[in-house]
């Protein structure tokens, strides 16, 4: 090994480094900065005033309750889902436990289209339900609770996804340990299993959060489009975009960049914490 | 033994079967209840046809281009000090952080005729947004992160000692890496590329503004059944829907089966 150093035997030359580099630099620059540049640029095209104005009009602000109040709604559930499956599956041996895991991830790989249409076929007028629930004047699609519902639906592996791996890797030896030193299953779980995964849980817990917030097709499907009362975030910003009120399309688009910008930082922050990588930001259908 | 499992493992079940399960069921139970011939008459119009065409093809363009570039990245990034890395290597999860609408709308703008990307390019005579271009530009931006993610950690775990005896063996650079080196990282690619494609084949928020959206040109499946649910032609929306949803769920086997495969080879 002495005569080659080792840079020159398995690297290659400097003019082929550099030239990779740049490759992959341009283009990430290209698909990923300058769309993320234009956002900021065109939202600030006709002034302040006017990026404050689409901020601050009732329809946008009815548009951040809107959404606001689904992700308050399924961020929760699928945090308490989360916390259950992964005590499940990572505490205890049983048959199917891979499967469970594959089903798990089916929302993901789902089209957001699909994940609002099955409950225009469970709750519309012609679903299953529709009769039921219309002969007591309830309106699930095409109202709010549709809204909340596929919310639920596309964010619900988030939570579960970045804690079942972390559990597993922890076993089960240090509850089991203060089970036998007389701890009750709630003392065991809240002082034991809680501090060991806080960073996971809310890792997981910002990522369900950032894409209820940001959540389109799914939404798009249940939403009845009725300004004022049925305009998530992203909705809102279509309409303006297909009304050509670009400007203003931008300005509440810029908010949900900087919320995803957020997101990125806080990977990195608690990536720095743990002192290893982290599932991505979406971690699909990893070890099942 | 610790308690809690009948709680947990219960309420797991009961909370994925109420909202998942049953759900989706109803795609397939509303197909049935087509009949056979009805379902395959709304499955395969022409222009549901074309639909598949322009979804599975724009999808598959895009992932190779992101198996390609993806590769790069993870290449730089993982082999290549140099300043900004860490910047660079947080920046790439962007795709997945960002709404989609929002990568929609930006795109669009950017590739427009008269945006900063579409002016020099229609100089060139090249028409990128609303046209099948302008779905593979959005499909590769939504599908950028998956090959890196997937290839970074192979390339992390890799011994740098194998290349280093296939170099002392004699074998060329060439050869090291075609030898040693993408053998070994084979299957993570696969796996990013068929993440990236699945992704891509039932991609919307982020397609629409830049397609265009022309019946048998550029409408994508996912939009073609969106366009059925406001018509309230439910049948027809179904029929697609069951399609695009059986290929997902064979798309999510073959990835399972593709990352047995390759722990199986680290292992």
């Amino acid at each position: 090994m002495s005569d080659l150093p080792r840079s020159a035997a398995v690297g290659e030359p400097r003019l082929v480094r550099w030239t990779l580099i740049a490759l992959a630099l341009g283009f990430l620059a290209l698909f990923l900065i300058v769309p993320l540049v234009a956002v900021f640029a065109e939202a600030l095209r006709k002034g302040v005033a006017v990026y404050l104005a689409a901020l601050r009009e009732p329809d946008a602000v009815s548009a951040v309750r809107l959404t606001l109040l689904a992700a308050a709604v399924a961020v929760p559930l699928n945090l308490v889902f989360g916390l259950a499956a992964a005590w499940a599956i990572a505490k205890f041996q049983f048959r199917g436990r891979s499967l469970l895991l594959t089903l798990i991830d089916l929302p993901f790989a789902v089209s957001p289209v699909i994940a609002g249409m099955i409950f225009i076929l469970l709750f519309g007028a012609q679903g299953w339900l529709g009769p039921w629930l219309q002969a007591r004047d309830i309106q699930v699609v095409f109202a709010v609770p549709g809204i909340v519902l596929a919310t639920t639906f596309v964010t619900f592996p988030f939570v579960a996804r970045e804690l079942i791996p972390l559990m597993v890797e922890q076993g089960p030896e240090e509850e089991e340990a203060a089970i036998v030193l007389g701890a009750t299953g709630w003392q065991t779980f809240r002082r034991v299993t809680l501090p060991n995964i806080r960073w996971g849980l809310l890792y997981g817990v910002i990522l369900c959060t950032a894409r209820a917030i940001g959540e389109f097709g799914a939404v798009s499907v249940v939403s009845g489009h009725i300004r004022g009362e049925t305009n998530t975030l992203p909705l809102h910003i279509e309409i303006l975009y297909n009304e050509y009120h670009f400007a203003a399309a931008f300005a509440v688009a810029s908010l949900l960049t900087l919320l995803a910008l957020v997101t990125l930082a806080a990977k990195s922050l608690l990536e720095h914490r743990r002192r290893e990588p982290m599932p991505a930001v979406e971690p699909a259908i990893e070890a099942a | 033994m610790l308690p809690g499992f009948g709680l947990s493992l219960g309420f797991t079940l009961g909370y994925l079967s109420l909202l998942v399960l049953i759900p989706l069921s109803t795609v397939f139970a509303k197909s049935a209840a087509l009949g056979w011939t009805g379902f395959w008459e709304a499955a395969t119009t022409a222009r549901v046809l074309a639909s598949y065409r322009v979804s599975f093809g724009t999808a598959f363009i895009a992932a190779a281009l992101n198996t390609l570039f993806g590769l790069l990245v993870a290449w730089v990034l993982v082999r290549y000090p140099f300043p900004g890395r860490k910047l660079i290597d947080a920046v790439v999860d962007l795709p997945f952080a960002l709404p989609t609408a929002v990568a929609g709308i930006a795109l669009t703008t950017l590739y427009a005729p008269n945006g900063w990307l579409g002016k020099p390019l229609a100089a060139l005579g090249v028409k990128a947004a609303f046209t099948p271009l302008g779905i593979i530009i959005a499909l590769t931006f939504i599908g950028l992160p998956f090959v890196v993610r997937t290839v970074q950690p192979v390339l992390q775990d890799l011994e740098r000692e194998s290349e280093e005896a296939a170099v002392s063996l004699g074998a060329s650079r060439w050869q090291t890496l075609r030898r040693v080196v993408f053998p070994a990282i084979g299957p993570a690619l696969l796996t990013g590329f068929a993440l990236a494609f699945a992704r891509g084949v039932g991609e919307y928020g982020s397609v629409v503004f830049i397609s265009g959206n022309m019946p048998m040109k550029t409408e994508i499946a996912p939009l073609l059944i969106m366009t059925k649910l406001e018509q309230f032609d439910y049948a027809g929306a179904t029929a697609i829907g069951a399609v695009m949803l059986l290929v997902s769920f064979v798309l999510l086997f073959t990835i399972n089966l593709l990352q047995w495969w390759s722990r199986r080879r680290t292992a």
